[in-house]
């Protein structure tokens, strides 16, 4: 079983492993990892798209060598996919091959073993010798029903009997909260709200992810998706859409941003047209300034 | 300098374990009289946690605490100022002294429990008390001009002092100090002076650069008026202990904020949260349209599945089932004490238009106009409900409430093209100003379609009270209900589609 040994020697010890690793925590998200891999507990991350909740999974995987595995929420996600399935066909195969004169009884042990199991992501998980992170991304597209099979160490198989965790893998749920999800999963989870960050650290997440750009335009950009995103948007801008306007601005040797760039490339920025649109008169300074789509 | 003598005995006692314990078990206790719902296990698992992380990191500990506690991000804002309220004047690390020393602006007076030590400190140009408000105020310029955080919470302190006028044991809440702080600053007055002040420095700013400035200056006042807010607090506790404090934070969550007594400041929180929820709705709908249960077998589908288990039914198709979208009328009162409600519904209701086959949305005072044309192929539902308030043609005679003649309009125009497809909802408060009801209109509304509802915003209790016939009309409707917040409103329609 889980050897007592930690993973993370310190909250601070977690800030600067992101760091390492590109990304940029604050005290609550190094804390809550922290905390995770203290107690044992899973990790449950909320908050808009975009804001990186996938995205510590993953570093996290990379800051301590471990293998992500990562299991995609859809509607009608089962047991089959998320935990284990019996290979039907490989079965069936196995049956016909054997012909006549053997005992049903030696057919049926052989045909329900570990060859004939399919290992889905929680069950990989559990059963991994080498450290593994589990994501289990976007919880919130599930059943009610569903959830309770997402968060616990332990799988029943009826014909193998019950499998633990060899160790405990730090997990990770992210939601984008589309629903409320149950209390019984968030009773066992830390909870972890990413909002978009504050203009300091998103200058700083603009700095480390567009290696050419300049001090000033990273302030600029960040200044400037502070102010979109305190509109009434249908869907305000995303870190990474920031980061994707970032670069463009490098790509287009901009220095500095007027007014006419910024409702240029609000595309980039921006995934509706009414919220373009709203921008757009946001920002021309006089009705003279049309809107023109930029790139393609 | 060290803390007042009542909070140095505080935080001595805060080191054995076993009263931090204790300690935590209160805040928990008053977690849950502030509504938030704290499990058994969640509570262990603060009590674990905190063995881990060490109280002196106050951010980490909060955080620590916000993990297990809280899971629910609107709950959080509770959640941090009982936090604060609870542990911010315990510990050592009271930061009422810990960062003093390095305060540029001279230590002005930093500890509210120490009234008579303000002439005793050196305080360069000035003590707490020797600050004129002209220099208080050209000090705060400074301050907010540079972003200066540090001298920005000493001035909070000086302001609240000076201006907040809490005297102990008076008993007014912390709004009214609040207030009284933030009428005596003028930041209003103070963010033109900051503006000019950018705008001689820069030269020329364009209007883009004008606005990122005003959007900074904005975002430092605010912190500021925090520092005042998170002030008051402290001196309140001061005053009257956290106990006490903690039972008087408990604020309503903005869903479960009444719509006819909304404060403004409500309003704008309801607006904000108006969003998320519909879209939460729409999506949620849209999936429950999908998957509600099982339809017939895909014969012709199962067999093609069972080919790769060489003829084996082994996977069965179903088909999914599409059950007809409802058509909607929306019928809604927008005279002045339940507008704000007609245009939270409205605004819900086009939210999620695409659960409908159609919707046919009609305002009334004592006339009645249809509104649908607004709505039609506009992407931003906010800007067609303010088009509904300022154009439609509602009043008939004094544009005080008629429902009697309102429904006769619609029965005599629109009556016609009621079907046994189309749901009718009439919002309003029925209170008619003892004109004739015509409730004859809503039986026959009610035997044309096929559901009629009415949502009233007001509380059950005021029902038939005064010239409100809510009764007389909800005898034909096939359900009333009352909708007096956004909780209530997204059950309904959630349960309509």
């Amino acid at each position: 079983m889980c050897a007592m040994t930690h993973r993370f020697e310190s909250v601070e010890a977690v800030r600067e492993g992101l760091a390492q690793v590109d990304y940029l925590s604050d005290d609550s998200i190094a804390g809550i990892a922290y905390l995770a891999d203290r107690l044992g507990k899973p990790v449950l991350i909320e908050g808009p798209a975009g804001t990186g909740k996938t995205q510590l999974a993953k570093s996290i995987a990379e800051m301590t060598g471990a293998r992500l595995i990562r299991l995609q929420c859809y509607e009608g996600l089962d047991e089959a996919k998320a935990l284990y399935e019996w290979n039907y066909k490989k079965q069936l195969l196995r049956i016909q091959a054997e012909g006549d004169g053997v005992e049903w009884d030696d057919v049926q042990e052989d045909i329900f073993s570990n060859e004939f199991l399919l290992e889905r992501p929680l069950l990989e998980a559990i059963r991994a010798d080498d450290p593994v992170v589990l994501l289990i991304d976007e919880v919130d597209r599930v059943e009610v029903e569903t959830e309770a099979l997402l968060s616990d160490y332990q799988v029943s198989i009826p014909e193998l009997g019950t499998l633990e965790a060899k160790q405990i893998p730090l997990v990770f749920l992210t939601s984008n909260s589309t629903r409320e999800l149950s209390e019984a999963l968030k009773r066992r989870c830390l909870f972890l709200h990413l909002d978009y960050p504050d203009l300091a650290r998103e200058k700083q997440i603009v700095l480390t992810k567009v290696p050419d750009i300049t001090d000033n335009l990273a302030d600029q950009v960040a200044r400037i998706v502070r102010s979109i995103r305190q509109l009434e948007l249908k869907k305000a801008p995303s870190v990474s859409e920031t980061i994707d306007w970032a670069r463009t601005l490098i790509l287009l040797g901009i220095e500095k941003i007027t007014e006419q760039d910024a409702i240029n490339t609000a595309s980039i920025l921006l995934k509706y047209r009414s919220d373009i649109d709203k921008v757009v008169k946001e920002y021309s300074s006089n009705s003279a300034a049309h809107f023109q789509a930029s790139g393609s | 300098m060290t803390p007042a003598a009542a909070n140095g005995a505080t935080a001595d006692r805060i080191e054995s374990t076993d009263t931090l314990f204790e300690l935590l078990q209160g805040f928990v206790q008053d977690l849950r009289t502030a509504g938030l719902p704290v499990s058994l296990s969640e509570n262990i698992d603060a009590a674990i946690a905190v063995k881990h992380i060490p109280i002196e990191d106050r951010n980490a500990f909060k955080y620590a605490l916000a993990a297990t506690l809280v899971k629910n991000n609107s709950h959080w804002k509770t959640f941090e100022t009982l936090f604060e309220v609870y542990f911010s004047l315990r510990g050592r690390e009271y930061s009422l002294g810990s960062d003093g020393d390095d305060d540029p602006f001279d230590n002005p007076d930093y500890d509210p429990n120490e009234e008579g030590q303000d002439g005793e400190r050196g305080m360069g140009e000035g003590g707490g008390q020797g600050l004129s408000p002209e220099e208080l105020a050209e000090l705060l310029f400074q301050a907010l001009m540079k972003g200066d955080e540090q001298l920005m919470r000493a001035l909070a302190r000086q302001a609240v002092k000076r201006y907040a006028g809490m005297e102990p044991g008076r008993p007014v809440g912390g709004t009214y100090y609040l207030y009284r702080t933030l009428r005596n600053l003028d930041l209003d007055g103070m963010m033109e002076r900051l503006m000019e002040q950018s705008r001689q420095e820069a030269g020329e700013l364009t209007s883009l650069e004008e606005r990122l400035e005003r959007d900074e200056f904005e975002s430092r006042i605010d912190k500021l008026k925090k520092e005042i807010e998170a002030e008051i607090r402290r001196r309140l506790v001061a005053d009257r202990g956290a106990e006490a404090m903690a039972k008087t934070l408990r604020k309503p969550l903005p869903e479960d904020v009444d719509f006819m007594h909304a404060s403004r400041e409500e309003m704008a929180n309801l607006r904000k949260a108006i969003y998320p929820l519909t879209r939460k709705l729409a999506v949620r709908l849209a999936r429950k349209r999908r998957h509600q249960r099982r339809g017939q077998l895909d014969f012709r589908r199962t067999v093609r599945h069972s080919l790769s288990y060489g003829g084996v039914p082994a996977e069965l198709v179903f088909r999914h089932p599409r059950p007809a979208k409802p058509e909607i009328m929306v019928v809604a009162d927008i005279s002045g004490s339940v507008a704000a409600f007609a245009r939270f519904t409205l605004h819900l209701v086009y939210a999620i238009s695409g659960q409908f086959s159609k919707v046919r949305a009609f305002v009334f005072i004592d006339g009645l106009d249809e509104v649908t044309k607004f709505f039609e192929g506009v992407d931003d539902i906010t800007q067609a409900v303010h088009r509904v308030n300022t154009e439609a043609d509602v009043v008939w005679v004094d544009g005080h409430s008629d429902y009697g003649h309102a429904l006769e309009v619609f029965w005599d125009n629109y009556g016609k093209e009621i079907s046994s497809k189309s749901t009718v909802m009439v919002l309003g408060d029925a209170r008619n100003n003892y004109h004739a009801s015509q409730a004859w209109i809503m039986k026959e509304i009610n035997q044309k379609a096929r559901k009629l509802f009415w949502l009233n915003p007001e509380p059950k209790a005021y029902w038939d009270t005064g010239d409100s016939i809510v009764g007389e009309y909800g005898a034909h409707c096939d359900g009333v209900f009352e909708v007096r917040n956004l909780r209530q409103l997204e059950k309904f329609v959630d349960n309509l589609v």
